[in-house]
């Protein structure tokens, strides 16, 4: 296994590699250094995107007429948005790359050809906007065999091509240069619950809870609001939980027969069950803890809890935007005399 | 108004009627304490977390002298800004309270001058001014244990004549029964002279937690706080020690679950060195650990152990077992101190900047400073000093009865303090006349009176507030002391609104959420019915209660804050618990089903 100016294992990344391995990829890697669980993979990078991306210009001009669009004419642009994907999607990859693509997944999956892998865009712009654009919905589960993988992985590419990522860029005169996506192909786990939590409530803003939410099966039902998730509300600190609310959970994701995934009913005696002991509760939080501590800011996390194994993974660690944004005016200001704080409650309202 | 309104008021005072055929007995609380028409004015709140049950006439001085001494810390000594003292009245045997606000922001300011002067001082000597006021504190300890047991010779000792004393013995019930109660209101004194303060600078360090951290639990911030080698937990602490001492003295057998204490005792005295040894372990104990109450210290019927051995006793069967199934009772004091060192160094670290790290180091130093005291005051005033002064009542009931001014000694506790005076010059009269006291034709009839209004007036509704409620509750006393606030006035309102009899809300005492059968326990009697798994439902806990502890699944009392006794050993059992429900004993049914959910405060009714 060596990474290579297309290829790049998760532990050979961190979020430095960002201009070439995308957000998702860089972090994934990153937590991995930090030595934390997650499930293996690689990315697919920026550098064989942009070679792809050479091969159809060969062909015939591509980045050139994406400039020449008019962003207020939508009818023209939708058309050329709907040529170019159709180009991404289906041309084919050049021989260096597909090797290169075949061997990294030969090496992760070894021999078993059924060993289903997530496909997952990783978009190499700091733009929250553009980068929600730019398929950050684009994650394909339970791809079963390479042929679907290599598919799936321009499936990724072509969503630069959108017609809002494209009018996005069109408005701000975004150059076509540059503009590049990596791809993650990591092994799929199969999950008995999964979820995501916040080391921060999202309702108070508070740093001292963790707020974890999670269903039975595979995230993507929470992630895509398909059930309503169980809610903890953690103490980082002591661990102690404050909130508990069991929600009756109607449907889970898990893999279909030909691959990818299905929604089925949970089994009713499970649906007003806890998805999580107390014990995976205290894991979580520690794993959190963590995460927050490695990047020194409040995080949003993906995790599941492997079926076999009853492992914690995490699947995703981004910053927590929202709070952070407004971060507010500070509490209390060290004071000249300390026992001027004690006027805050005996000097009446301020 | 439509039927979804909120009602923004309580009923008045005026409204409130003395309950029919008691009249009389609540002609016993002195004019000045009875509801006049110019309080419909005010807002009052009942006070049920210190008063949960009607007070005997006697038993009022504890509302009397205690607000006495509270208003003047607050009004005359430390000048707080924004409040003067807290006036109470007594309606029904339930003490009403109200504060007194200054508003006026002149004179807030120059009250806030004053204060700085005075309050300050205190917060900078803090250490030596504690370390005198225990010396004070057990000064007059001594003195009341020092009173003569209150007697009347049939002749004047030949001692007395020959050393010249030329002072009869009937002078010295007066000396001692007035210097009894002057001390009693010294002792008060002695209570506030520290406790706001001390409260404040807590409440400093807590409102800073909760606005850093919305969501961190009181008892969190609590025990950040709270001490490790506090006063609070030795009795217990000494129970422990006397449990091991029992099995290391071979005589544990002796201690069987369900045998009363004076049969344990007995046991003992027959069961050879070891036992001798053990008695000998007992008494040192006793001096002064076994000098706290089973209450709070506001009712005389709440005895020492001490008085009544029943309550440490209910507790040693069980860590006997726990010594012999080879477990340390001792508490672990580094490894307590290291995790309190943590928690406090672990939110430090999630506050936003350094700035905010300064000032939160500068108020929890000042909190850390002031806490001792917190903590430690209830063991001297309400429990040791009080003791001393009901049993000291006691024996002059004991003499009064013995003149027949009443059937039982414990009725002395129907006169109100003025009355008893009467009552003890009466006997001093007819004993230096050499006639009979007026009192046994008196006494009785008034007393039978006043036994049957209290069990009348424990049977009545009691409106949880009186009067308009005020705009706001910026009264840093009752905030800290009760607890109130505009947002708890609402909840009360609303809860008489609609009636919800489901839910009981307190204070958040000690995480954890569990099931069980409510075991409504109102007197140490009745501890015995504790079974394994049991909540316990009573009105106040405090560290007397924690033998019990290691039994039950949790606790729920009528009275308390998070920083009370009940909720600091409730953490260290690890046990969930609410406090300070206001009424839990009387809306929950023995026996009944019942969750509390310690981390949020609230008791369910489960059936």
């Amino acid at each position: 296994m060596r990474s290579t100016d297309v290829i790049g294992w998760f532990f050979d990344i961190g979020l430095n590699d960002r201009p070439h391995v995308g957000g998702k990829g860089g972090s994934l890697g990153e937590l991995q250094r930090a030595g934390i669980e997650v499930p293996p993979g690689f990315v697919v990078k920026t550098g064989a995107f942009e070679r792809f991306i050479e091969a159809l210009e060969r062909a015939a001009p591509l980045r050139a007429r994406i400039e020449a669009l008019d962003p207020d004419n939508l009818d023209a642009m939708s058309g050329c948005c709907q040529e170019i994907r159709a180009r991404v999607e289906h041309g084919s990859l050049p021989a260096e790359l597909s090797d290169a693509i075949s061997t990294a997944h030969r090496e992760l999956c070894g021999m078993d050809r059924q060993q289903p892998v997530a496909v997952r865009s990783s978009a190499t712009t700091e733009d929250a906007v553009d980068a929600s654009f730019a398929g950050l919905q684009d994650t394909y589960l339970w791809v079963t065999d390479l042929d679907q993988t290599l598919h799936k992985v321009r499936s990724c590419w072509a969503s630069l091509y959108s017609v809002e990522s494209v009018a996005y860029r069109r408005r701000r005169g975004l150059p076509e240069e540059g503009v590049a996506m990596a791809v993650v192909v990591q092994k799929m786990v199969d999950a008995r619950t999964a979820g995501v939590m916040f080391t921060r409530s999202p309702v108070t803003g508070d740093r001292s809870v963790i707020t974890i939410e999670g269903a039975w099966g595979l995230g993507s039902a929470v992630v895509g609001g398909e059930v309503t998730p169980d809610r903890w509300v953690v103490s980082k600190v002591t661990g102690e939980i404050s909130t508990r609310e069991v929600s009756d959970k109607l449907i889970q994701h898990r893999s279909a027969a030909g691959g990818g995934i299905e929604a089925v009913s949970v089994p009713t005696d499970l649906r007003r069950v806890p998805c999580l002991s107390d014990d995976e509760l205290n894991s979580l939080r520690s794993v959190a803890r963590r995460v927050e501590r490695h990047y020194g800011r409040p995080q949003d996390i993906e995790w599941a809890v492997e079926n076999q194994s009853q492992k914690i993974l995490l699947l995703q660690s981004r910053p927590e935007t929202v709070w952070s944004a407004k971060e507010a005016a500070p509490v209390a200001s060290a004071a000249q005399d300390p026992l001027q704080h004690v006027m805050s409650i005996f000097g009446g309202r301020r | 108004m439509t039927s979804s309104a909120k009602p923004t008021g309580f009923p008045l005072p005026s409204s409130l009627k003395v309950a029919p055929g008691t009249e009389r007995a609540q002609a016993a609380y002195p004019y000045h304490i009875q509801f006049s028409k110019a309080d419909d004015n005010r807002f009052w709140f009942y006070n049920s977390m210190h008063f949960p049950e009607p007070m005997s006439a006697f038993d009022m001085v504890t509302a009397e002298a205690a607000y006495c001494a509270l208003g003047s810390a607050n009004t005359r000594v430390h000048c707080l800004p924004t409040t003067l003292g807290i006036d109470h009245r007594i309606i029904n045997g339930r003490v009403y309270i109200g504060g007194n606000a200054v508003t006026d922001p002149s004179e807030i300011a120059r009250r806030t001058e004053e204060f700085q002067k005075r309050a300050f001082y205190y917060y900078e000597n803090w250490e030596r001014l504690y370390a005198q006021w225990r010396e004070k504190m057990m000064a007059l300890i001594r003195e009341a244990q020092s009173f003569p047991k209150p007697e009347l010779p049939e002749f004047e000792p030949l001692a007395h004549v020959r050393a010249g004393r030329g002072i009869a013995s009937n002078h010295d019930l007066l000396v001692t029964y007035q210097k009894t109660l002057e001390g009693y209101f010294r002792m008060w004194h002695h209570h506030f002279e520290f406790l706001l303060l001390g409260y404040g600078a807590y409440l400093t360090f807590f409102s800073f937690c909760k606005e850093a951290f919305p969501e961190i639990t009181d008892q969190t911030v609590a025990r950040m706080v709270s001490g490790i080698e506090a006063e609070i937990f030795r009795p217990d602490e000494e129970l422990r020690r006397l449990a091991r001492r029992a099995v290391e003295l071979g005589v544990e057998s002796h201690f069987k679950e369900g045998r009363s204490a004076d049969a344990i005792l007995e046991s003992l005295q027959s069961a050879g060195p070891g036992g001798g040894a053990w008695l000998k372990e007992l008494e040192t104990s006793r001096d002064p650990w076994f000098n706290i109450n089973v209450g709070d210290g506001f009712y005389h019927y709440h005895r020492a152990w001490n008085d009544d051995l029943s309550m440490p006793f209910a507790g040693l069967p069980g860590y006997i077992e726990r010594v012999k199934a080879g477990e340390s009772l001792d508490r672990p004091f580094e490894k307590l101190q290291a995790e309190r060192r943590q928690l406090i160094e672990d939110y430090r670290e999630l506050l936003n900047t350094d700035d905010e790290r300064a000032a939160y180091d500068q108020m929890i130093t000042l909190a850390h400073r002031v806490f001792p005291y917190v903590e430690g005051h209830k063991f001297y005033c309400e429990h040791w000093y009080t003791n001393l002064f009901f049993n000291k009542i006691r024996e002059f009931g004991a003499l009064l009865c013995a003149h027949g001014f009443f059937p039982q000694a414990e009725d002395v506790f129907h006169l109100n303090h003025y009355e008893l005076e009467g009552a003890i010059l009466d006997l001093m009269s007819a004993w230096s006349g050499g006639s009979a006291p007026r009192g046994p034709d008196h006494w009785p009839q008034i007393v039978a009176e006043r036994r049957a209004a209290l069990e009348v007036w424990a049977k009545q509704d009691t409106p949880p507030a009186l009067g308009e409620v005020p705009e706001v509750i910026d009264d840093p006393a009752i905030v800290m002391l009760w607890g109130i606030s505009r947002e708890s006035l609402d909840a009360w309102l609303s809860a008489s609104a609609q009636g919800d009899t489901k839910e009981i809300r307190g204070f958040a005492a000690s995480s954890g959420v569990v099931e069980g059968p409510a075991r409504i326990v109102k007197s140490v009697d009745e501890i015995s019915r504790l079974q394994k798994g049991d909540i316990l439902v009573c009105q106040v806990t405090n560290p007397t209660w924690a033998p019990v502890f290691q039994k039950i699944a949790g606790a729920v009392s009528d009275i308390g804050g998070s920083m009370s006794h009940a909720a600091i050993v409730a953490r260290e059992y690890g046990l969930p618990a609410v406090v300070g429900t206001g009424s839990a004993t009387s809306r929950i049914k023995d026996g009944q089903r019942i969750r509390i959910d310690g981390a949020r405060g609230i008791v369910t009714i489960l059936q």
